[in-house]
């Protein structure tokens, strides 16, 4: 479980987030949407300490992060992360981007490692290019394989940081089945998005995120139909009018 | 011209040309060392660490070579340190290059996205491991061309060792002009003696430069 309480951060003089308070089950597909600006991949980057809340706790299946590194890095294993920007390794073939975690951090034999890729790209569908370099990867492949190096870790949690914005439109939809397969599964997931279909469809639990605080959350059937706010119904205009 | 009187004296060209092929093969080996570590150091958050590193960089960057060549060599003898010159000349080079090998390596470790160390974190690697696997290889990729430049500059001021008496290519290259009297000849030759040295380095820089560019 999850749990984030009453946790503050600012990047100089701007409040990013503001007495945010979450807690996150096991098993729950847990979508953040709301304005860009409003804190949502700050908060996702809080639970791994990717940015270190200024106030406020986070606590992972009951244990507080401190800013211990050693303790950081053995919370991490646990919290598979996926960017919006893919951030794979552009020197190392699809093999080495996989394996390299497992690799340095659980010792696994070769034959372990083999085996743990082979299932891995099968699951993402990219077993033909276990030996392609990031460069000769579409965006779409590039995140799917972002997504087998997160789970090579065999995180406990998932965490998505608007993992379909920086694609073309007709590469989101294989990496989105990717990540439902991973719901359908029972993988505990955070996903901050703003694919209102998918968050829809997929999560359990829709959060609205605006100025830095949860206005809003909501199972989704409800959310998306009948909001209390009338900012998430102002947001969720936007939205409906860009598509 | 006669250059047939000045290549009589090939012996001495030969152990010129050894000696600043020994030099420089010498002081690009530590000086990459010293400025790798100290450009790596400086990703360090400890800020008094950062401090020296700086002054140390700064200091040698802003000193002329000629200016450290003597203190190092008559100025520490004159202190009671007799180092000898291949010591004095290897430890002055092994600064000098150090501090100029440390910025082109900071700079390219900079240059590495955000992203790569985040990615490598959240994959609970160590901050040995981060280095070691996936910012040093991106680093070298992108320092290369940046350190093979610099190298042929270091190679060409190991001449101006030649001033504290150190028997590399042109001061042989003197000897030989005050016993012929053919200063142009002599040194025509130890010109392309160090093109020959340094011709193949700069072909690899402008190859590696034609690499990057097309990526």
């Amino acid at each position: 479980m999850i749990q984030i309480k009453n946790i503050y951060k600012s990047f100089g003089k701007v409040d990013v987030l503001k007495d945010v308070s979450l807690d996150i089950n096991k098993g729950e597909v847990v979508a953040i949407i709301g304005p860009s600006g409003s804190g949502k991949s700050t908060l996702l980057r809080c639970i791994n300490h990717l940015e270190i809340p200024e106030k406020g706790e986070v606590y992972i299946d009951g244990n507080l992060i401190t800013n211990k590194e050693s303790q950081i890095r053995e919370i991490r294993k646990n919290l598979g992360m996926v960017f919006q920007q893919f951030n794979l390794f552009p020197h190392m073939d699809v093999f080495d981007n996989i394996t390299l975690g497992p690799k340095r951090v659980y010792k696994l034999s070769d034959e372990e490692i083999d085996d743990l890729v082979d299932d891995l790209l099968k699951k993402v569908g990219l077993v033909d290019k276990k030996h392609a370099f990031p460069n000769q990867l579409s965006g779409g492949q590039q995140q799917r394989i972002a997504i087998a190096r997160a789970l090579a870790m065999k995180p406990q949690y998932m965490l998505f940081d608007e993992p379909t914005s920086a694609l073309d439109p007709e590469l989101i939809g294989e990496v989105l089945e990717v990540i439902r397969q991973l719901a359908k599964d029972g993988m505990t997931m955070v996903i901050v998005t703003h694919e209102m279909n998918f968050a829809r469809e997929t999560a359990n639990r829709v959060i609205v995120m605006a100025d830095g605080r949860i206005i809003e959350q909501e199972r989704p059937d409800i959310l998306f139909t009948n909001p209390k706010e009338e900012r998430t119904r102002s947001f969720l205009r936007t939205i409906i009018e860009k598509n | 011209m006669n250059f047939d009187l000045v290549l009589e004296f090939w012996r001495l060209l030969m152990s010129g040309v050894l000696n600043t092929i020994k030099l420089s093969i010498i002081v690009i080996l530590t000086s990459t060392l010293l400025g790798f570590i100290v450009g790596v150091l400086f990703t360090s958050k400890n800020k008094i660490l950062k401090a020296i590193l700086l002054f140390y960089v700064e200091l040698l960057r802003g000193a002329p070579l000629l200016m450290l060549l003597y203190m190092g060599y008559f100025g520490l003898s004159y202190l009671g340190y007799d180092i000898g010159i291949w010591t004095a000349v290897i430890i002055v080079y092994t600064l000098y290059g150090g501090a100029y090998i440390a910025e082109i390596i900071r700079s390219g470790i900079e240059s590495i996205p955000k992203g790569q160390w985040e990615a490598s974190r959240c994959i609970g690697l160590k901050n040995i491991d981060i280095f070691r696997y996936v910012i040093i290889p991106q680093t070298l990729k992108i320092s290369l061309p940046p350190l093979v430049g610099f190298y042929l500059g270091l190679i060409k001021d190991t001449s101006i060792a030649a001033i504290i008496g150190f028997s590399e290519l042109v001061r042989e290259g003197k000897t030989i002009m005050n016993i012929t009297a053919k200063p142009f000849e002599t040194y025509i030759i130890v010109a392309i003696m160090y093109f020959i040295i340094c011709f193949p380095l700069s072909k690899y820089v402008s190859y590696m430069e034609k690499r990057g560019a097309l990526q």
